[in-house]
């Protein structure tokens, strides 16, 4: 390779690695300063497409965050003195013309540029913005993601998720939605709307897997670690850190050769992230330890008893579903109540909840496939199989559909032996 | 930026003249009200007469057409407004919370356009 050649590559590399693991602090850090969401991503766009050249030919800077820094800066100056009228020009420009005046030192190193990325966050998640372009904008701006990875994560096409984020970034200009973390009153819940968006991302990944492009639950684990370095010591941002990292641990496991969903209780558990669990417990005790439970420390904390020992703690489980649902009484919690207090011994009364839970649950798949278990277990072979064919129409995908045939297949077999535990209903949280 | 408090509601939801809970809600828009003025955020707000006094309007091929009755046949109605002048949406939202209605009604909030020809 010539030496221009490897040149380019070395600047090609390091600018995807900023654009993925900068972008979001250098976008928050330009936006605190801006005031102004769409201009700041252009000017580091701009500064991106600057880079490119500039490194290519002197190459890559001591800091270059730093660097792409001040070039947006002087950017979004350049956008401002083309794009508005002169009485504008005068009010915008002065302070970013201080900056500049400021900065003799251009390569700055990376510890001086403010961390702004909380602020970016609830600013994404704020609840005036649909949920869905909330997700999209958090993983576009603090992740990092191109429009096209994000419409393809949520099988959108890439002109409708371009004008979801442009709808998104033009309210958050045209209302003043604030680019400033809660105050203290506020703060729980505006925490919950980011953890929500943040989950629904992690499930999004673990859901398809890493089959193209970024691994989208990698992706929230490492957003999740960002708010709990920013934000240390909340027991949610743990919990929700830790019932990630516990569900992700088993990932390997999850799905046969033959790419069918394995129940919990017959995955191998040589297969399990030993590390992740480790972390993961470690963090969920350490939230629970602060005295201040929410639904992700106890959701958590199940998880945990799920990885933890030869076997899941069923007793333990129940209880704390009983707990959830206090924070959480929505069907699918009291779902899960059921199928641990099944597992812990009491059947019947399992079964009992399933059916008053009909009306509610009818055409979620795992309700399904929960009573069909519990039916099998009671000895109501007919009931049984009338359940898993209705889980099976209803099969989310292929790997879930394999798993409920082959139930289905051993019912028909009948009664060899006593089979295996029951297909725990995949936790979504609620 | 100045945001106008949009009050939306279902008359037949409205409490009664004379129950403790008018006097209630009474006493919460004349809170609302105080609050937004010694704040310095007020600009401007009417309440507005039953949608059973509304005449609508519009021209058709250069004929003006009147109609009885409100804009749009739904439930909730508007009652009012508020126009305030605040520093961002959290702000406004936070003002929009103050007022009684939204108890049983709906505020809907929406930033002001802005002619500002210097803009």
């Amino acid at each position: 390779m010539t030496q221009a050649a490897s040149g380019a590559l070395a600047v090609t590399k390091a600018i995807t690695r900023l654009a993925r693991e900068d972008r979001g602090r250098l976008l928050s850090a330009l936006i605190a300063k801006l005031g102004d969401f769409s201009l700041a991503e252009e000017a580091l766009q701009d500064a991106m497409v600057s880079a490119v050249e500039h490194w290519g030919r002197s190459g890559i800077p001591a800091s270059p965050q730093g660097w792409l820094l001040s070039v947006a800066n002087r950017k979004a100056i350049d956008r401002i003195r083309k794009g508005r009228t002169q009485a504008r020009i005068a009010r915008d420009l002065v302070p970013l013309l201080d900056d500049e005046a400021r900065e003799d030192n251009r390569e700055n190193d990376r510890d001086m540029i403010p961390d702004e990325r909380l602020r970016l966050i609830f600013t994404c998640c704020h609840p005036a913005i649909e949920q869905k372009s909330q997700v999209a904008l958090t993983l576009r701006t603090l992740g990092g993601l191109s429009t096209c990875e994000i419409a393809r994560a949520f099988l959108d096409q890439e002109a409708t998720m371009g004008q979801r984020l442009s709808r998104a970034k033009a309210k958050i200009a045209a209302a003043r939605i604030p680019f400033a973390v809660p105050d203290s009153g506020e703060w729980q819940e505006r925490l919950n709307a980011v953890l929500c968006v943040i989950y629904l991302i992690f499930n999004a990944g673990y859901t398809a897997g890493p089959t193209h492009g970024r691994d989208l639950a990698d992706e929230a684990i490492w957003l999740a670690r960002i708010l709990n370095r920013l934000r240390p010591g909340d027991p949610e941002i743990e919990g929700c850190l830790a019932l990630m990292l516990l569900t992700d641990a088993r990932r390997a496991a999850r799905l046969s050769e033959a790419g069918a969903t394995v129940a919990l209780a017959e995955q191998d558990r040589t297969r399990w992230n030993r590390g992740m669990i480790g972390e993961g417990v470690a963090l969920v005790e350490t939230a629970l330890a602060r005295g201040r439970p929410g639904p992700y420390q106890i959701k958590a904390a199940i998880a945990a008893c799920h990885c933890e020992g030869d076997h899941s703690d069923w007793l333990q489980i129940a209880a704390l579903y009983g707990v959830l649902a206090t924070y959480e009484p929505t069907p699918i919690v009291r779902l899960n109540a059921a199928v641990a207090r099944a597992e812990a011994g009491a059947l019947a009364a399992a079964i009992a909840e399933l059916d008053a839970l009909e009306d509610d649950l009818d055409a979620y798949q795992p309700f399904h496939a929960a009573r069909a278990e519990l039916a099998r277990r009671a000895g109501n072979m007919d009931a049984a199989r009338h359940a898993y064919r209705r889980a099976v129409e209803l099969a989310p995908s292929p790997a879930d559909a394999a798993f409920l045939e082959g139930r289905l297949d051993t019912l028909h077999q009948k009664e060899k032996a006593e089979p295996s535990a029951p297909p725990h209903p995949s936790f979504t949280g609620g | 930026m100045k945001y106008m408090l949009l009050i939306y509601n279902d008359p037949a939801l409205e409490p009664a003249y004379g129950t403790p809970e008018f006097k209630e809600m009474m006493g919460g828009f004349f809170a609302a009200n105080e609050k937004m003025a010694a704040d310095g955020v007020l600009r401007g707000g009417e309440g507005l007469q039953g949608i059973e006094t509304a005449t609508s309007l519009r021209i058709k091929g250069g004929k003006v057409e009147t109609m009885d009755g409100p804009f749009a046949e739904t439930k909730e109605h508007l009652g009012g407004y508020y126009v305030i002048e605040v520093d961002n949406l959290d702000a406004a939202l936070n003002y929009a919370a103050l007022i009684p209605s939204a108890h049983f009604g709906t505020i809907e909030v929406r930033p002001l356009m802005d002619y500002n020809p210097a803009g």
